[in-house]
């Protein structure tokens, strides 16, 4: 049985060594692979820089400062540094940096938040120069002993010769050495071409699977601490609406409670020495709660609101190209619709929580974090302890999905409970329940879109107006002015790169109405790309439609100046037998969308029964994310951005009923299951040009390339999520 | 007070006969790799062995059960995960987040352990835990890669 808690006051070094040296398997964080012997593990290793330390058995040790939730990260970064390390990937392990590290080392590390696709695509640079470096000083160190020129070495899997003298020796043995030697100079390391790779490009496993098999591994969730208490929170069920009293005698004399919290404004917390006994004490605890002007939000008033954007006077045009409005009014044809996408909770599998304590010099914290460094902000400022004195110990998570990152209220709530408990750590754990009614949800839109052809039924304007609620706003209100919120109309940007439209519209009009609500948002996988994604690619088949055109070959007319979106939608299209015959009853939708630097398109085959049941057979997804580190793990994504993605177009939906979400658990925010899920085929389109993110970009082309499919399947679009609301026939 | 047979120990605890049993095991017990993530049996995250079967923790109250019951959590399926939808799931490298595996894993072997060799229908029917990382695909190819492992161990 693993614990924690054995050094509870030593530095995070000494943690590491001190709990695998205690015999209690690999230590908390620390991967170490099969078959190393103990004392392996515990020998100090040799600092080589600040990605590499090497143990004398020529363990490679290689810190990894971003954070893992699934995405596989940690080991795409790891085969980054090992490629240029040149070390055997057999003798791999990986810590985590603190960011109390980071702090007192000038983040040395650079950033350590985990969002947006950035994990790899935004330090590969600086990740392979570490290993590259830390190669240069070890075959310096061999060179100097041997007392030959460096230049006559060659080293294979940390394995370093010296051909004229047949000499031999191993990374573990000049690792001490190594160490002592000034660093390179950054402008004298040459990075391999990609061309060479040997370890990253390759689709190795995961270095971080052993302990997720046998119930051994870690979760902040599962710490453990000496004398620890657990808290359970309630939250004023309506956003924005304030704690005002609670009845404390009624739960009085419960077994195992030691006290009722005021935690913050809106929240109040029992803290227990089980978590189960703090759980049923606050379930069974009078609370009054002032609701506040949210109290009577709706969903439908909600829907008002945003229409009222729709054909508001006043809107951003981020983009208006020739004149759209006067092409579409003047066109043969006209199409138009307007669409529309619900709040979404990200439902992490592993619950917020956070273990805190915190004395009068010092505040420390265990959780599940995307942004490390944001959790030590809050903790500080919550603690009233100065940062240099406080610390995060990273656990990696169970999952995120953007829900863990800038917005550490699990972090800042432990704090502030622990607080009131000098020097006794206390887990803080939310009910799935508190999870699901207390997100930032992913925001609320609709769009209006309008389309002219000609007479030949070619494309002559396009007018996209979106209004919902803007992340930023929320957030980062600093970083736009008057709704200028550029990052709600993300995909379908102008310039290259991040985020694309991959079409050239003769005349084009795209704007957005702001229009907040009460309801909190923030990222979720993928972000914007997911509504937009939806909003331009079902509307492309409803003119392509109107055009008599294929889908396909009407949006290939549109994408010449945009021949990475056309590469990509190409091999999907080709994967997947676009055009070929399928069997009776099955049909095929099509999408391409961009974000994150990446190019993404999806195929979907469905069918819908005559009752309106929808089956996805089949979805063949098409990824272009430049260099691709570990083709493995990147279908892995693809697989994972369609499960999520299916939950969000079968099922997902918060809505808003007196200030509240209705949902609260996974009976009514359904997920899918086995059983819902299609074959996946995963295609990659490499170019070596740019380095494009993984886990969030293929989200986007799951839900219009099935809406598309319902579309051909019944003749109608669908032009609203989630599917289960819609009568399909 | 009461007794619980858990992977092959019996253990006193000292609890509310309500507590479910997740908790019990999570936090008497001190077995973590046991998850909570709905509480309603609705994600499978908890899955545990009673007598064999698969069950939902988070919903059996410690007091409904007795000290013949055999209750087997994920740290005691197979000494150094040994067994074959262990095994299957390292060569396959089911887990992204891991946080539902062991509830995934608990699933598996119940259903292999009462079909040996299951169809895709009966791995849909049967393996009805949550997991939104979204390894569904491969938990279906190491399902069936387990019933290989398991027949190739019985020929030998």
């Amino acid at each position: 049985m693993k614990k924690t808690s054995s050094t509870p006051n030593l530095s995070r070094r000494q943690f590491i060594v001190g709990s695998a040296a205690a015999g209690g398997g690999l230590a908390l964080g620390l991967h170490v692979p099969f078959g190393l012997a103990q004392d392996a593990r515990t020998a100090a290793p040799a600092e080589i820089n600040l990605w590499v330390a090497i143990r004398p058995d020529d363990t490679c040790l290689i810190r990894i400062a971003r954070a893992e939730m699934g995405q596989g990260t940690l080991t795409g970064l790891a085969q980054l540094v090992a490629e240029e390390l040149e070390c055997d990937w057999s003798k791999v392990a990986t810590e985590p940096i603190t960011p109390g590290r980071n702090l007192a080392s000038k983040r040395a590390w650079g950033e350590m938040g985990t969002g947006g696709s950035r994990g790899i695509r935004t330090s590969q640079d600086y990740v392979r120069q570490g290993g590259a470096a830390a190669r240069m000083m070890l075959l310096q160190a061999a060179a100097d002993e041997w007392k030959v020129p460096v230049g006559e070495l060659s080293v294979d899997k940390g394995v370093i010769t010296h051909a004229g003298s047949g000499r031999k020796t191993t990374y573990g043995k000049v690792a001490s050495a190594a160490a002592r030697l000034t660093p390179p100079d950054l402008k004298s390391i040459k990075l391999k071409d990609a061309r060479q790779w040997k370890i990253a490009g390759q689709p190795l496993h995961r270095l971080d699977t052993a302990d997720k098999l046998d119930g051994s591994k870690v979760y902040s969730i599962d710490v453990q601490l000496p004398g620890m208490l657990n808290a359970a929170i309630k939250q004023c069920p309506v956003f924005g609406g304030k704690l005002v009293s609670y009845d404390e005698s009624k739960i009085a004399g419960r077994r195992g409670v030691k006290g009722v919290v005021k935690v913050d404004a809106s929240s109040v917390a029992v803290v227990a020495d089980t978590w189960w006994r703090a759980k049923t004490a606050l379930d069974a605890l009078p609370i009054v709660w002032d609701e506040g002007p949210g109290a009577t939000a709706s969903s439908a008033q909600i829907a008002e609101h945003l229409k009222g954007g729709l054909t508001a006077a006043n809107a951003f045009a981020l983009r208006n190209e020739g004149d759209a409005l006067k092409a579409i009014e003047g066109a043969p044809k006209k199409v138009e619709a307007v669409y529309s996408t619900p709040f979404l909770a990200h439902a992490t599998m592993e619950p917020m929580n956070c273990t805190a304590r915190v004395t009068k010099d010092r505040a420390e914290a265990w959780v599940p974090t995307q942004n490390a460094e944001a959790s030590l902000a809050a903790l500080s400022e919550e603690a009233g302890i100065p940062l240099a004195q406080c610390e995060v110990n990273r656990t990696d998570l169970g999952c995120g999905f953007g829900r863990r990152g800038g917005n550490q209220d699990y972090t800042r709530q432990a704090a502030a409970i622990a607080k009131q408990f000098p020097g006794v750590a206390v887990k803080l754990i939310w009910s799935r329940e508190e999870d699901i009614q207390h997100d930032f949800y992913r925001p609320i839109s609709q769009c209006k879109l309008a389309a002219g052809l000609d007479e030949q039924g070619n494309l002559t304007g396009m007018h996209i107006r979106i209004s919902g609620q803007s992340i930023n706003a929320f957030v980062n209100p600093a970083s736009i002015a008057d709704g200028k919120d550029k990052r709600q109309l993300q995909g379908m940007w102008e310039e290259p790169g991040d985020a694309q439209l991959g079409y050239t519209f003769p005349n084009f009009l795209l704007e957005y109405a702001m229009r907040n609500t009460h309801v909190p948002v923030g990222p979720w996988r993928g972000v914007n790309t997911n509504q937009n994604g939806v909003y331009m690619e079902c509307f492309m088949d409803e003119v392509a439609k109107a055009a008599g055109k294929d889908p396909l070959e009407f949006r290939r007319s549109l994408m010449a100046k945009h021949p990475k979106h056309l590469a990509v939608l190409n091999a999907a299209a080709e994967k997947a037998g676009w055009g070929t015959p399928l069997p009776e009853g099955r049909f095929r939708g099509i999408a391409q969308f961009m974000g994150y630097y990446s190019y993404s398109a999806a195929v979907a085959e469905v069918s819908v029964s005559p009752k309106g049941e929808l089956k996805v057979h089949r979805m063949v997804l098409a990824l272009n994310c430049g260099h691709a580190v570990n083709p493995h793990m990147i279908a892995a994504q693809v697989e994972g951005s369609v499960a999520l993605g299916l939950s969000a177009t079968l099922y997902g939906e918060n809505t808003v009923d007196k200030g509240r979400i209705v949902q609260s658990n996974f009976h009514d925010y359904q997920s899918v299951r086995l059983a819902d899920m299609p074959k996946i085929e995963t295609v990659l389109v490499q170019s070596l040009d740019f380095w494009g993110g993984v886990g969030e970009p293929t989200i986007c082309v799951v839900a219009p390339s099935v809406m598309n499919a319902v579309h051909a399947a019944t003749g109608k679009p669908v032009r609203s999520l989630p599917l289960k609301n819609v009568k399909l026939v | 007070m009461a007794k619980l047979n858990v992977n092959g120990k019996v253990r006193d605890v000292d609890v509310e006969a309500d507590t479910p049993l997740l908790w019990v095991l999570r936090e008497q017990v001190g077995l973590t790799g046991t998850k909570y993530g709905c509480g309603v049996a609705q994600c499978g995250s908890c899955s545990v062995h009673v007598n064999g079967e698969v069950r939902r923790s988070c919903s059996i109250p410690v007091g409904s059960l007795k000290a013949s019951d055999r209750i087997v959590t994920i740290e005691g399926l197979a000494p150094k995960a040994t067994h074959a939808v262990q095994r299957a799931w390292a060569e396959v490298d089911v887990p992204q987040c891991g946080y539902c595996q062991s509830g995934q894993i608990m699933a598996a072997a119940a259903l292999l352990a009462r079909n040996a060799d299951p169809s895709d229908a009966d791995i849909d029917a049967a393996m009805t835990n949550i997991c939104r990382c979204g390894t569904y695909q491969r938990i279906r190819t190491a399902v069936h890669r387990a019933a290989v492992l398991n027949k190739d161990k019985a020929k030998a």
